[in-house]
C-alpha cells in the first residue's frame, strides 16, 4: 500500500517542533525509497561500485576511454569559412546583437519583446521595458517563442492532401472555392480563428464579411476566458493601487497575457525596504492549488463549485445589492474568514480589489464587479473594457459551427491557428464533423490533429517572421516586425486573409500600413496623437512606433477605443463610416451589426454553474451522495470517435492504455467527485507541446516535467490506495481519459483537477505522446456545456503505473532551513529574527587566504517576498545560455540540466491540524550561489573550475575532464553534468538558435551558472572603451532581465550605492547554509507575510 | 636481489631497456613537436582564399589603413570581413577589366558572398574580442605580424594559450601607444625601456588576475 499513510505524516508533522518545510509528500513521510533515493548523488550511477560484475565492466571501460581519450583529443580544428555580407546594412556592427521591439501574441494578445538579434538570427527573447504591459519582463511561454520559431517540427509549405503544391496552385483553388460561394452570399464559408486583437486583421475579416453577408467567423479558444462573459468586458486590474486583494479561484499572477505585469505591480507593493514599510495582503479563495494561492497572506481552498456560493456570501456581507441569497450552512471558520475579508475590504475603499477567476462562470464575474462598485474600486483598482475585436462567444461559436457542419451546410471552412480536432469539448465530436466540410483550408505553424484532417495546409509565418499589429492586455496596440524572412514558404493570417478579398496578393506590411495609415489620418475610430493627413507625418508616426513597438495613448485606460471591426473602405469609393463611441463593447460591434445578424448578438454565459452540491455551498460536501448505485455495470463506451483511415491520426483509442491497464472497466474508487479543467502551466493549451524548453521546465507546485496528471488530495488518495503515478481511470459524463495520479497538499478533497494540453497524437517529435500516454488527455472528458468544471466524475484505480519525472525531490537540503519566512508584523517589530533562524561563522573560520576584489564584486540578491515561482527565470537561462533539453528519462534520472531552478517548499504549521489541507508555500529559485569560499574549486583536479578576479566561480569547459568531484562537495547542488551529448548537434534549424556569446557544452563536462559572465563580459569592455566603470543595472542576467516580480537583482557589491548593496543590507537578508561557511554570493531576502491579525489561526 | 637476466645477455637487455626509454622520450618529443608545429597550430601557413589578395600590395603599398576594410575593430568583438562592396568602391574605379578581380565582380552583380577561409581561427571556446585589445594599445602587428608584407595572408603566431598568456601575464612588454596601434612599423623605443610599465598604469589595464581570470576569455 501506499507510503505515506496519514500516522507517518502526523507523526512527522509532530515531530519535528515549530514549522516546518517540505518539498514533497515523499520527504514528508520520509520512506526507506526515498531516504535511498536521495542519499545518492547521481542515482543510477552509484549502484556500479556494489555490483562486482558492473565494477568490472566499469574499470574496463573507464581504460579504453581514458586511452581513447587521448586519441580523441588529437584532432585538428576543421577549416571555418567566413561569409562576408555583399553590401553591408547600416548599423550593423558584425559581433555585436542588434535589439528590435516587438511582439508574441499569446492567444492574440500581444506580449511586448525586444528581441536579439546576432547577424539577423533572433536568438534570445527580452521584454519591452517601455511597454506597460511588459515593463522589461515576459513570461515562460514567451520566451520560448525563439525555439517555435526554429522548430524543426513546422510546417514548411502549401499541400493538398499530404502533397506540396505551389502557391498560385493555392490561389487558384480558392479562387474557384470563393465563386462558388459568391452566389449564396458565402452561405458555406466559414472562418474559424483563435481570439482576434489585431486592429487590421479585424478589419480584414469584417472587409470579408461584407462581401460574403452569408459568411460566418467563429472564434474558439479552449483556455483563454471569452470576451465579456456575461456583460462583463475585459478586466483590466491596477495592482499598483490596491492594498488589500481578494481573489476568487483566479491565478492573475502567473496565468494569461496580464500576468507579467500584474506580478510586477503585486510584488511592488510588497517590497519591504527603507521607504516601503507597509505590504499589500492577498486572500486567496481557490480550488486547483495555484501559484497566487502560494503566494497568498490567507488562502481558503474550496471545491470549484462552491467558489460562487462563497462569493455570494462575501458580496452581501460588503453590502453590494448581491442577487443570490447568502446559502450554506455557516461553517465557523468561513464565517470569521468572511468577516475578517469584509473588513478589512471596507477599510481600503478605492484601494482594494476583488478578482474573479477566468476559469469560474459569468455569474462570479458579475458579482465581483457588484463587490468592487460597492467597494468604490470601479475606476481605481479595476476598469473595464473590450481589446478583442467584436466575436460571438466562444462556446456557442464553436457550437454552431459543429451544428451547421453536421448539416452539411459547411462548404468551405478556413481554420486559422487554432487546434479544434484535439481541443473542441468531446460532446462536440468535432473530428467526425470534419469528414462532413466540403473543403477545408487549415493555416498553422504545425501540421497538427486538425490539419491532418485538411484538405489544404497552409503553412503559417511565426509571429518573429512577419509584420503584424495587436493590442496587449491594457488595449496598447503592439506592434510586429519581422526579425528574420520566413524561413520556409509560409503565408502570415494577413496574407490568408487577404485572399480572400479584391486584393489577394498584398503583403502583410501594405496591409498593416495600410491600415495605420488610415488612423492616423484621421479616418477611424483611433484617436492618435498629432494625428494628421500629412505623409511626412505619418512617416516618422510609424517609425517612431516600430521603434517602441507600440502606439502610444491606444492603452484602454487612456480611453483607447475597443478595437474597431468595420470593412476597409472601397479604395477611392464611399466617405468613411462615423466613428461609433470608443471603449464601449458594443460598440464597434454596431457598426456592422446588420450584416452579421445573429452571430454578433449578446452573447450568453459560456457555462451555465452547476448544481450546488446537496448541502450547500461553503461547507465540505457529504462525499458519494450521488455516486451510481452499481458503478462497474453499464459503463458508457468511451466518446471518441474512431481514428481517421488516413495519416494515421487517431484519436488516442482506450486499448493504448499504459500496457498494465486491465481492459475490462475496473470499479469505481470514488463517485460523485468535482473535476476541474485547468490549462497545462507550461505548454498551455497544448500547443506548445512541441517546445522542449517548457516540457521541461518543472510545472509549478508539482515539478512534474514532460507529462500531466490528475491532482488529489493526499488524504483522499491515501484513503484508496492511490499513489504517484498510479493510472486511474476517470468517468465523466460518458467520457473516459486516464491520468497518472499525483498528490498535491492543498488541493480541496472530493475533487481531482486535470490539465490540458497532453496525449497529443501530431504535436511534433518532441510533443506526440507514447502510445501510453496518448489517454491523458483532458479534453476527452470536457464537454461544452461545463467547460471548467462540474461534478459527477467517478475515478477508478487501473493498476498501471506510469513515471512521473518529477524534480520535487532532486538536490533536497534535508531539513536545513533554505527558506525563511516571517510576518511583516513580526520582522519589522523584531528585525533580527531572520538572522536568527541560522548560523554565521565569523569571516576569519577559514584555512584560505582572503581574495581581495579590487574592481568589481559581482553578487545577486533574491527577494523571496517577491518570487512567484513561475519559472521564466529558468526558461530565460536555458534560452541565453544554450542548456540543452534531456528529455524525460534523464530527468526522471535526476539529470535536468537548469542553471536555476525553482525549488518549492510546503509549509506547515504543526499546531494547525489542517497542514495537509491547506498548507503554505514558499518558493526560492536557486542559481549558483558562487560561495567566497567555494567547496567546488578545492576539490577539482584540473583547475577547471577557478575563482575569478570578481569572485566568480569561473567553469572552464575545455579544462573539464569529469570528474564530477565539485558536484559532489556542492552543498547547493547547483552544478550540472552532461551524461550524454544533450545539445543537439545535428538538427540544422536549430544551429542559428544558439547564442553565439556561449559554448555549447558537449558530452562529459560539468556546468552551472555562470552569472550571464558574456553579459558581464560586454559591459565590461563597453565600459572600459569609454574608460568609465560599469553602472549599477548595465550588467542584468538573463533570469533577472525575464523575472517579472523582479525578484532578482544583481550587481557589483563593491558600489556602495547599487541595489544590490542595498538589498543585501536589509535585516532580512541571508545566505543559504551559510553555516558551512561557504559565504555564498547569491543570498536572499526572508519571505514575508501580512497576515490579518484577526485571523491568526485560520487559513 | 637475484639477478633477473643470464650475465651474457646484460649488455643486450641494458641497452634494450635503454633504447625503450630512449625511444619514448623521441616519441614524447615528436609529438610535442608536432603539437607546436604549424601542421596543428596553423602558424606560418597558407590558406587557400577564393582569390589572391594581397595585402602587401592594399597596406604596404598603396597605406590604406586596417579599418578602412575591417571597419568593427574598434567597436566589436570580430574586426569585420569587408563586404564586397567595400572592395567594388576602388575597383569599379580601377583595374575595372582585372580577370583577377573576376570573383569580385562576379559577387557584386550576383548579390552572392565571397567566402573567406579563416586564417585566425580560435578554438570556439575561447571568446576574443578585438575592440577591447585595440583601446588598449595592442597593435595590430603584434599580433597578425608584419601584414604590410604579406602577399598572401598568413597566421604568424602560434595561438596558444601559453601565447595568448604571455602578454596577458606580462602586458608592460607588448602595449604600444594608442595612436601607433594601427602602425606596421611601430617598434618599442630603445631610448624609453620604461614606456610600456607607464602605459599600463595610463591605459589603467586590468591586474594580472583578471586578465588571467578563466572567464575573461572562456566561458
Amino acid at each position: 500500500m501506499s507510503s505515506l499513510t496519514a500516522p507517518p505524516i502526523r507523526s512527522r508533522l509532530a515531530g519535528a517542533g515549530g514549522r516546518l518545510y517540505w518539498r514533497s509528500l515523499g520527504e514528508l513521510a520520509d520512506t526507506p525509497e526515498f531516504r535511498s533515493y536521495v542519499e545518492r548523488e547521481f542515482p543510477d550511477q552509484a549502484s556500479e561500485w556494489n555490483d562486482p560484475k558492473g565494477r568490472r565492466d566499469f574499470l574496463k571501460l573507464m581504460g579504453a576511454s581514458l586511452a581513447l581519450a587521448g586519441v580523441g583529443a588529437c584532432t585538428k580544428q576543421p577549416p571555418e569559412a567566413i561569409v562576408p555580407y555583399v553590401r553591408q546594412p547600416e548599423d550593423l556592427v558584425p559581433g555585436r546583437p542588434l535589439f528590435f521591439a516587438s511582439a508574441v501574441p499569446q492567444s492574440g494578445v500581444a506580449q511586448p519583446v525586444l528581441v536579439e538579434s546576432h547577424m539577423g538570427r533572433p536568438t534570445k527573447i527580452e521584454g519591452n521595458p517601455e511597454h506597460p504591459a511588459s515593463l522589461g519582463a515576459t513570461d515562460s511561454l514567451t520566451q520560448a517563442a525563439v525555439l517555435g520559431l526554429y522548430d524543426p517540427d513546422r510546417a514548411q509549405t502549401s499541400t493538398y492532401r499530404g502533397e506540396v503544391r505551389s502557391s498560385a496552385t493555392f490561389l487558384s483553388a480558392i479562387r474557384s472555392a470563393l465563386a462558388a460561394q459568391r452566389g449564396t452570399g458565402g452561405a458555406g464559408l466559414r472562418f474559424l480563428t483563435g481570439p482576434i486583437t489585431s486592429p487590421s486583421l479585424a478589419e480584414l475579416m469584417a472587409t470579408i464579411l461584407q462581401e460574403y453577408p452569408q459568411a460566418r467567423w467563429h472564434r474558439y479558444d479552449p483556455v483563454s476566458r471569452p470576451a465579456g462573459v456575461g456583460d462583463v468586458p475585459h478586466t483590466i486590474y491596477h495592482f499598483d493601487k490596491a492594498d488589500v486583494i481578494v481573489s476568487l479561484d483566479a491565478d492573475f499572477l502567473t496565468c494569461g497575457p496580464a500576468a507579467v505585469r500584474y506580478a510586477r505591480d503585486f510584488a511592488d507593493r510588497r517590497r519591504i525596504n527603507e521607504e516601503q514599510k507597509s505590504m499589500n495582503r492577498l486572500y486567496v479563495v481557490e480550488s486547483t492549488p495555484s501559484l497566487t494561492g502560494a503566494k497568498a497572506d490567507h488562502r481558503l481552498p474550496m471545491l470549484a463549485s462552491q467558489i460562487q456560493g462563497f462569493a455570494q456570501r462575501l458580496a452581501s456581507a460588503v453590502g453590494g445589492s448581491a442577487t443570490g441569497t447568502p446559502s450554506g450552512a455557516p461553517g465557523s471558520d468561513v464565517d470569521k474568514w468572511i468577516a475578517a475579508v469584509v473588513k478589512d475590504l471596507r477599510a481600503h475603499q478605492g484601494r482594494s480589489v476583488v478578482v474573479a477567476g477566468d476559469y469560474q462562470p459569468a455569474t462570479l464575474h458579475q458579482l465581483a464587479r457588484t463587490m468592487n462598485q460597492a467597494l468604490g474600486n470601479v475606476g481605481a483598482t479595476v476598469t473595464y473594457a473590450t481589446i478583442e475585436a467584436a466575436a460571438p462567444d466562444q462556446g456557442t461559436s464553436l457550437a454552431d459551427l459543429a451544428t451547421a457542419m453536421d448539416a452539411g451546410r459547411v462548404e468551405l471552412l478556413v481554420i486559422m491557428g487554432v487546434n479544434p480536432v484535439f481541443t473542441a469539448p468531446a460532446d462536440l465530436r468535432f473530428r467526425d464533423k470534419m469528414t462532413k466540410v466540403g473543403l477545408a483550408i487549415y493555416h498553422g505553424l504545425y501540421v497538427d490533429e486538425t490539419a491532418n484532417l485538411c484538405h489544404w495546409n497552409v503553412a503559417e509565418t511565426h509571429p518573429l517572421e512577419t509584420w503584424g499589429d495587436a493590442r496587449a492586455y491594457d488595449g496598447t496596440v503592439t506592434l510586429t516586425q519581422p526579425l528574420i524572412a520566413p524561413l520556409y514558404e509560409s503565408r502570415s493570417a494577413h496574407e490568408l486573409l487577404a485572399t480572400f478579398t479584391a486584393q489577394p496578393g498584398r503583403r502583410t506590411l501594405d496591409i498593416v500600413k495600410d491600415y495605420w495609415t488610415r488612423a492616423f489620418q484621421g479616418s477611424s475610430d483611433w484617436k492618435i496623437k498629432g494625428a494628421n493627413a500629412d505623409p511626412a507625418a505619418f512617416d516618422r508616426f510609424w517609425k517612431h512606433a516600430v521603434h517602441d513597438g507600440f502606439i502610444r495613448g491606444t492603452a484602454l485606460a487612456d480611453v483607447g477605443p475597443a478595437t474597431p471591426f468595420k470593412p476597409a473602405p472601397k479604395p477611392a469609393a464611399a466617405p468613411v463610416q462615423t466613428p461609433q463611441g470608443v471603449a464601449a463593447a458594443g460598440a464597434a460591434v454596431g457598426a456592422t451589426g446588420a450584416t452579421q445578424g445573429a452571430l454578433f448578438t449578446p452573447s450568453v454565459p459560456a457555462q451555465t454553474p452547476p448544481p450546488a452540491p446537496p448541502g450547500g455551498v461553503g461547507v465540505v460536501p457529504q462525499p458519494s451522495t450521488n455516486a451510481p448505485a452499481n458503478p462497474s455495470a453499464a459503463l458508457p463506451e468511451q466518446r471518441v470517435p474512431p481514428p481517421s483511415g488516413a495519416g494515421g491520426a487517431g484519436a488516442p483509442p482506450p486499448q493504448n492504455q499504459p500496457p498494465a491497464v486491465p481492459r475490462s472497466p475496473a470499479p469505481a474508487l470514488a463517485g460523485g467527485l468535482e473535476i476541474i479543467f485547468r490549462p497545462d502551466p507550461t505548454i498551455w493549451d497544448g500547443r506548445f507541446a512541441n517546445l522542449g524548453w517548457l516540457q521541461e521546465l518543472p510545472k509549478p507546485l508539482s515539478k512534474i516535467t514532460w507529462d500531466t496528471s490528475a491532482w488529489v488530495h493526499p488524504l483522499v488518495a491515501d484513503e484508496h490506495g492511490l499513489r504517484d503515478g498510479d493510472v486511474i481511470e476517470l468517468r465523466y459524463r460518458g467520457n473516459v481519459a486516464h491520468m497518472p495520479v499525483f498528490r498535491m497538499a492543498g488541493h480541496p478533497r472530493q475533487s481531482v483537477t486535470v490539465f490540458f494540453g497532453y496525449g497529443r497524437t501530431m504535436a511534433g517529435r518532441v510533443g506526440n505522446a507514447t502510445a501510453g500516454a496518448q489517454a491523458f488527455n483532458a479534453y476527452l472528458l470536457r464537454t461544452s456545456d461545463a467547460p471548467w468544471f462540474g461534478t459527477g466524475l467517478e475515478i477508478a484505480k487501473t493498476g498501471g503505473r506510469y513515471l512521473l519525472a518529477t524534480t520535487q525531490e532532486h538536490h533536497l537540503m534535508e531539513g536545513r532551513h533554505p527558506v525563511r519566512v516571517a510576518t511583516l508584523e513580526h520582522y519589522l517589530r523584531e528585525p533580527a529574527i531572520i538572522q536568527e533562524m541560522g548560523e554565521k561563522p565569523p569571516k576569519t573560520l577559514t584555512l584560505y587566504p582572503e581574495h581581495v576584489y579590487d574592481g568589481y564584486k559581482w553578487g545577486m540578491a533574491i527577494d523571496l517576498t517577491s518570487c512567484t515561482g513561475c519559472g521564466t527565470c529558468t526558461v530565460a537561462c536555458v534560452a541565453e545560455n544554450n542548456i540543452p533539453v534531456v528529455g524525460k528519462d534523464q530527468v526522471s534520472r535526476g539529470r535536468e540540466m537548469h542553471w536555476i531552478r525553482v525549488d518549492h517548499y510546503f509549509e506547515g504549521d504543526l499546531d494547525d491540524p489542517r497542514s495537509l489541507d491547506n498548507p503554505s508555500a514558499v518558493h526560492q529559485p536557486v542559481p549558483c550561489m558562487q560561495c567566497e569560499n567555494a567547496p567546488c574549486e578545492v576539490v577539482c583536479p584540473v583547475a577547471a573550475t577557478t575563482h575569478s578576479a570578481e569572485g566568480l566561480n569561473d567553469m572552464v569547459y575545455n579544462r573539464c575532464v569529469g570528474t564530477r568531484y565539485c558536484s559532489n562537495n556542492c552543498p547547493y547542488k547547483v552544478r550540472r553534468f552532461n551524461f550524454l551529448l544533450y545539445s543537439d548537434w545535428t538538427t540544422p534549424s536549430l544551429e542559428p538558435l544558439r547564442n553565439p556569446d556561449v559554448s555549447v557544452r558537449s558530452r562529459g563536462v560539468m556546468e552551472k551558472c555562470t552569472y550571464c559572465v558574456q553579459r558581464i563580459n560586454q559591459a565590461r569592455i563597453d565600459a572600459k572603451r569609454d574608460d568609465r566603470r560599469i553602472r549599477d543595472g548595465e550588467v542584468v542576467p538573463a533570469c533577472a532581465a525575464a523575472c517579472p516580480a523582479d525578484a532578482i537583482v544583481f550587481g557589483d557589491l563593491n558600489d556602495p550605492n547599487s541595489q544590490v548593496v542595498k538589498l543585501k543590507a536589509q535585516e532580512r537578508n541571508y545566505g543559504v547554509l551559510e553555516d558551512l561557511n561557504t559565504r555564498p554570493r547569491t543570498t536572499y531576502l526572508a519571505a514575508l507575510r501580512n497576515p490579518n491579525p484577526e485571523l491568526a489561526n485560520a487559513g | 636481489m637475484s639477478q633477473i637476466f643470464h650475465r651474457y645477455t646484460n649488455i643486450y637487455s641494458r641497452l634494450t631497456l635503454l633504447g625503450l626509454v630512449l625511444l619514448v622520450g623521441l616519441l614524447g618529443t615528436v609529438v610535442a613537436m608536432l603539437h607546436w608545429s604549424g601542421y596543428n597550430t596553423g602558424q606560418g601557413t597558407f590558406v587557400e582564399q577564393p582569390f589572391q589578395f594581397s595585402h602587401a600590395h592594399h597596406v604596404g603599398g598603396m597605406g590604406i589603413d586596417c579599418r578602412y576594410c575591417h571597419t568593427s575593430v574598434e567597436e566589436s568583438a570580430f574586426a569585420n570581413i569587408p563586404p564586397t562592396k567595400t572592395c567594388m568602391n576602388c575597383h569599379s574605379q580601377i583595374w575595372t577589366n582585372a580577370p583577377i578581380l573576376e570573383p569580385v565582380r562576379a559577387s557584386f552583380r550576383e548579390d552572392k558572398p565571397l567566402q573567406w577561409t579563416r586564417v585566425h581561427d580560435l578554438p570556439d571556446f575561447v571568446y576574443f574580442n578585438h575592440s577591447i585589445h585595440v583601446k588598449k594599445g595592442v597593435g595590430c602587428a603584434t599580433c597578425h605580424g608584419p601584414v604590410d608584407r604579406m602577399p598572401l595572408m598568413y597566421q604568424q603566431a602560434t595561438l596558444m594559450m601559453s601565447w595568448c598568456l604571455d602578454c596577458h601575464r606580462n602586458p608592460a612588454k607588448y602595449i604600444r601607444p594608442r595612436d601607433q596601434v594601427f602602425n606596421m612599423s611601430w617598434g618599442p623605443p630603445a631610448d624609453d625601456p620604461e614606456l610600456g610599465t607607464r602605459l599600463v598604469r595610463e591605459y589603467k589595464i586590468a591586474s594580472v588576475e583578471q586578465l588571467t581570470s578563466c572567464s575573461t576569455c572562456h566561458r
